[in-house]
């Protein structure tokens, strides 16, 4: 199986001389459709870095970056600016919702972007919205919904049309602990049906949503999770339960 | 957690069996908190002993005797509701002693050894997670005792990565100067033995 996201070796240097700073140091990483991967490590640990790379925003200074089985070096700059386009969705933590347009605008903006008809774009958007159970949302706008509901349209976009690879930077991190799990249930929800998603962060209880969590310290992958052990585990007595 | 006063607590909602006590404190706390049948009927004794509970058959036994509530089972759950639990002196915490114990030690990399914990912590942490994301939404019981789990677990990573950050900012040589003056910082804050 092609894992939908995978870094071979990816390193990234910036600056050089005394000014150099090493931000990724021969990272390995891949993760397949249907997978939520948490990348969890101290700010200066190079996870922006990392996520930024991944999403084709930047190139590294070595090592290679495959999407879907493709080699990110071997496309011309319009061809990169086409994946991300189109099969690739970014999260952020302050949303990046266009106030002038409603929930379905917004999330049908990069389609129409991409070229596709508006009629086509705003179905396929009210579509991924359905999908996630946002549909009554569809026609308010960024200022009529709270933070957690904005992040949650936010969520509708990055996978909206084909996309199959979700990027979130600390996409929880301006909301409290319930409105944040509303989101992450999305998040979920999102990968069960198919998509790649890697969430950078520093807060071990956003990362522990995730299927796996990788961790980074001074630009190098140190250490993963094990796939965890069903539930049913933490249901034997044990001397403090 | 106190299994005597949750039973209390479920009485207070009415009469109610022994083996329907423990399925309903089951039921409520998300089965995260198995009780055994046998921890059921031994706290139900003491509590019938103390006076805060009243059985309608005093000599009976098994699964049909029912129990109720008395006004003094009242008084003193009511009592418990409102006392704070004891968190105002730090307990003698096992994790933390022995990162104290391997700044003084030569060979050992303690920001590996923070890492092994971290790991172990967060498994555990997507473990109760996962339990939760599974869950319909409304089921509020399991959502409370999960919650509070994986805050409790986080507080504990949260202070790994404090340690994990402080250790790598001190010069070299500063590691063991730290951890003799650890002691000194138990004795002020009143640790529990």
């Amino acid at each position: 199986m092609t894992a939908m996201l995978e870094l071979r070796q990816v390193s990234k240097v910036y600056g050089s001389g005394p000014t150099e700073v090493q931000a990724l140091r021969e990272v390995d990483l891949a993760v397949d459709g249907g997978e939520l991967v948490a990348v969890m490590g101290p700010s200066g640990s190079g996870k922006s870095t990392l996520l930024t790379i991944a999403g084709s925003l930047e190139a590294p200074s070595s090592g290679e970056v495959l999407v879907g089985g493709s080699p990110l070096s071997g496309m011309t700059p319009n061809q990169r600016a086409s994946l991300r386009r189109r099969s690739i969705g970014y999260v952020f933590q302050d949303f990046n919702l266009l106030a002038g347009l409603t929930a379905a605008e917004n999330v049908a903006l990069p389609l129409e972007l991409d070229g596709i008809g508006q009629r086509t774009a705003r179905a396929r958007g009210l579509a991924a919205l359905e999908e996630l159970g946002l549909a009554d949302q569809a026609g308010r706008y960024p200022d009529e919904l709270s933070g957690g509901e904005r992040q949650r349209i936010a969520i509708a976009r990055a996978v909206v049309g084909d996309r199959r690879l979700l990027l979130a930077d600390e996409p929880t991190g301006a909301l409290d602990s319930v409105n944040g799990e509303g989101v992450l249930r999305l998040l979920r929800a999102a990968c069960k049906r198919g998509v790649a998603g890697v969430v950078v962060t520093h807060d071990a209880q956003l990362a522990s949503w995730a299927d796996r969590v990788v961790f980074l310290r001074d630009g190098r992958v140190v250490d993963q999770t094990t796939r965890p052990p069903g539930p049913e585990s933490l249901l034997t007595p044990g001397p403090n339960r | 957690m106190s299994v005597r006063h949750a039973l209390l607590a479920l009485l207070s909602e009415g009469p109610k069996y022994g083996l329907q006590l423990r399925q309903e404190f089951e039921a409520r706390t998300g089965e995260v908190w198995p009780l055994n049948v046998g921890q059921v009927y031994t706290t139900l004794q003491r509590l019938e002993r103390d006076g805060l509970v009243a059985s309608d058959d005093p000599e009976g036994e098994g699964p049909q005797k029912g129990f109720r509530i008395t006004a003094a089972g009242g008084r003193e759950l009511d009592q418990w509701l409102r006392t704070p639990p004891e968190t105002a002196s730090p307990p003698r915490e096992e994790l933390v002693i022995k990162v104290l114990v391997a700044l003084g030690m030569p060979g050992v990399d303690v920001h590996e050894l923070i890492q092994v914990h971290r790991r172990y912590l967060v498994e555990l942490m997507q473990q109760y997670t996962h339990l939760k994301a599974e869950a319909p939404e409304h089921e509020v019981g399991l959502a409370l005792v999960v919650d509070a789990e994986v805050f409790r677990l986080e507080a504990v990573v949260r202070w790994l990565d404090a340690a994990d950050a402080r250790l790598a900012r001190l010069p070299a040589g500063g590691r063991a100067a730290r951890a003799a003056a650890a002691p000194r910082a138990g004795r002020r804050l009143g640790v529990r033995r």
